[in-house]
């Protein structure tokens, strides 16, 4: 039997958003936010700080001040467009790259790098209470981004949960098991798949045979499409679409945002073993931040003064938080101890106080010495 | 007030949670309408509605991490694992994030979360339904690791669990579910978690169990009381955080302990037992430990599984060894 001969039960379309394209035209209807240019310059601005930190947390990295950094370079647009799209009150579960949806979001430049810099604190978020730390292990974060949007359901709260992961995290069961339950529970939560091409050294292409990554909602059950996570605009038009939805009640979002790392995996990465030059540079010329400039400079005036001063202002943002980073002294280290549980079990308090003990004495030769 | 059994109690305790907290959430495979493949949710989805005890896709990472998702949010779940030869596909989210959510965020995001799953062997189930491997959560910092063996127990250390401000891993003794009935006030009151419960006073031996093996253990100090022999019964309860301070002062008095447990020997919680009564309490030692537990084999299927388990004759045994080398 053909084909053409067997009957046709379900089919599946994936769409794919642009409205600003690489020349910074519009090649789309305008959103309704983005007639404004003051809402264009404030993705613009949080663009060039979250490049601006990234810069310089590389620097603080090759300089021995701070530990391993997963850059998020070619990536802002796509963080941007989310975190400028979430309420305050919203739920972001966030991997390791999403620092412009961290910033607009309350969390302190000086609390990623202390989290680089291998201190707990740097995930206290002092002004975000909501929000998850960064996810290292992948896709884990998935299913519990299904418990928290089923609590906001469970108590009618107009909330959304909103996990953000790579591509290669959608080889993983956890992130099926998370949006197969989304949809099953219609649950308030959007899930954002950066694809930005590479799983450290593995192409997208030997990830999976799926011509898509939005695709894999069709098997959930849920919505999925594509968006160029390159351009802002679109990123968080679709983002502000599929938050409404879950807010609304209709149900849950998969969103391939397609993008591309132009820094090696990590700091400990060495992207020539396995990627060439050239195509990196090739989508150079697909950059989000240079692509919305060209747009608010043909369209609201930006000029050459205006952006003199976003870059000084966003370079004095940053030399204070790393000035804030590299003044933080070391947490005592019987702390170690003291986010264990709420209330330290009595088994445990020996090793706390052999801690404190050795702590002191280091600090007594310390201060000695 | 009736007399139930530990699958009873165990329910009893989730009915209780659910009546007095509006934060409680019960789900996991199966146990909706079906009420558990062991009945341990039997009626609550009827009672307490379809929000409240829901039925899970057949997916146990989903389970752990949803009720990480939930307990985040303010939420108390008590999620089920329908076996413990099933949970292994939850210890990434227990060690990864459940035991560590607290600490990473400095206190500012917290995981009060229950996983229970029936634990052990002894019913002549299939394949990967007999084993015991609390071990492996006892291992991981951040968790409590819970294991009843009564009805009273099963009761009051459920509410507890449910009420603990951190993640719990609450093992119940599926061969005993059914074996014992005892009267259980349902009066709400938690048992203390985090300390061992005396089971029988005694002065020649310790002997330290807990769960299903409880059983075998009061057996065999009944028959050695029945020559002359005078046995302290220490049923643990919480295997992590461990109460040593009441094992190390029974072995004070007695000088001899013996150790029990379902599990595998190597690295088993009976090991962490005896490496702490040699650190501190040696001294008071009069013959060396002795553990009588399951084999460090792969746990047999069910026509063997008898040949595994600690027996009660195994358990006198390693006690008259210690009373042989005093």
């Amino acid at each position: 039997m053909t084909n053409e001969e067997k009957k046709c039960v379900a089919q599946f379309e994936i769409h794919y958003t642009q409205l600003l394209n690489q020349q910074g035209e519009l090649v789309g209807p305008l959103p309704e936010f983005a007639a404004s240019a003051e809402a264009l310059i404030a993705l613009y601005r949080t663009m060039v700080q979250t490049r601006t930190f990234d810069t310089k947390a590389i620097a603080l990295q090759r300089t021995g001040k701070m530990g391993t950094y997963s850059s998020s370079l070619g990536q802002e647009a796509v963080s941007v467009g989310i975190g400028s799209a979430m309420r305050f009150e919203d739920v972001l579960l966030p991997t390791y790259r999403e620092y412009g949806a961290q910033f607009q979001r309350g969390v302190a430049m000086s609390e990623i790098l202390r989290y680089w810099g291998g201190d707990e604190r740097g995930m206290a978020y002092q002004h975000q209470p909501h929000d998850m730390p960064i996810t290292v292990p992948i896709a884990t974060h998935v299913p519990q981004c299904a418990g928290i949007a089923y609590a906001m359901k469970l108590r009618n709260e107009p909330r959304v949960a909103v996990s953000v992961l790579g591509d290669g995290a959608t080889s993983k069961g956890d992130f099926y098991e998370g949006i197969n339950v989304a949809g099953a529970w219609q649950l308030p939560m959007v899930v954002v798949v950066t694809n930005n091409q590479w799983a450290i050294s593995v192409p997208r292409d030997v990830q999976t045979h799926a011509q898509t990554l939005a695709q894999k909602a069709i098997a959930a059950g849920i919505p999925g499409e594509q968006v160029d996570g390159n351009d802002v605009i679109a990123m968080r038009h679709v983002m502000l679409n599929a938050l409404e939805r879950a807010r609304s009640g209709a149900g849950p979002t998969l969103i391939e945002a397609i993008t591309y790392r132009m820094h090696d995996h990590t700091t400990a990465d060495d992207a020539s073993r396995y990627r060439e030059q050239t195509v990196v540079d090739e989508h150079k010329l697909l950059d989000p931040i240079e692509r919305l400039k060209k747009y608010i400079t043909a369209h609201h005036n930006w000029d050459e003064t205006q952006e003199n001063e976003l870059h000084e202002t966003c370079a004095a943002e940053v030399e204070a938080a790393v000035s804030s980073y590299l003044e933080t002294p070391p947490a005592p280290p019987e702390t170690m101890f003291d986010h264990l549980y709420e209330t330290l079990p009595d088994a445990l308090q020996s090793q706390r106080d052999e801690v404190e003990r050795l702590g002191k004495q280091k600090q007594g030769g310390d201060d000695n010495g | 007030m009736a007399e139930i059994t530990i699958i009873e109690a165990v329910n009893l305790a989730m009915a209780r949670a659910l009546e007095n907290s509006p934060d409680v959430i019960i789900f996991g495979e199966d146990v909706g309408l079906n009420g558990g493949v062991f009945r341990a949710t039997d009626g609550l989805q009827q009672r307490y509605g379809t929000d409240r005890v829901l039925d899970t896709p057949l997916a146990e990472t989903l389970i752990a991490g949803m009720a990480i998702g939930m307990a985040s949010q303010g939420l108390r779940p008590v999620a089920e694992i329908q076996f413990m030869g099933f949970i292994y596909p939850t210890i990434e989210q227990m060690i990864c994030h459940a035991t560590r959510l607290r600490n990473r965020s400095r206190g500012r995001i917290t995981c009060p979360m229950v996983l229970r799953a029936p634990y052990g062997g002894g019913i002549h189930a299939p394949e990967h339904h007999s084993e015991s491997t609390e071990a492996i959560f006892a291992h991981m910092p951040g968790l409590r690791v819970v294991i009843p063996s009564s009805p009273l127990r099963a009761y009051g250390l459920l509410l507890a669990a449910i009420q603990d401000p951190d993640p719990v891993v609450f093992l119940e003794p599926k061969r005993i579910y059914r074996m014992m009935k005892q009267e259980v006030a349902d009066d709400g009151e938690a048992l203390p978690l985090d300390v061992c419960f005396q089971l029988r006073d005694g002065t020649d031996v310790t002997l330290v169990t807990w769960g299903a093996m409880t059983h075998e253990t009061l057996q065999a100090a009944d028959q050695l009381e029945a020559e002359g022999v005078s046995c302290d019964v220490i049923d643990v309860a919480t295997i992590k955080p461990l109460d040593m301070e009441t094992i190390l002062n029974s072995v004070a008095r007695t000088g001899r302990c013996v150790i029990v447990h379902e599990a595998a020997r190597t690295c088993g919680v009976g090991a962490e037992i005896a490496a702490q009564l040699a650190e501190h309490g040696l001294l008071s030692l009069f013959a060396p430990v002795q553990r009588v537990t399951g084999y460090d084999t792969i746990m047999p299927m069910f026509k063997l599984e008898n040949d595994y388990m600690p027996s009660t004759d195994r358990i006198i045994a390693a006690v008259k060894k210690t009373l042989e080398e005093a």
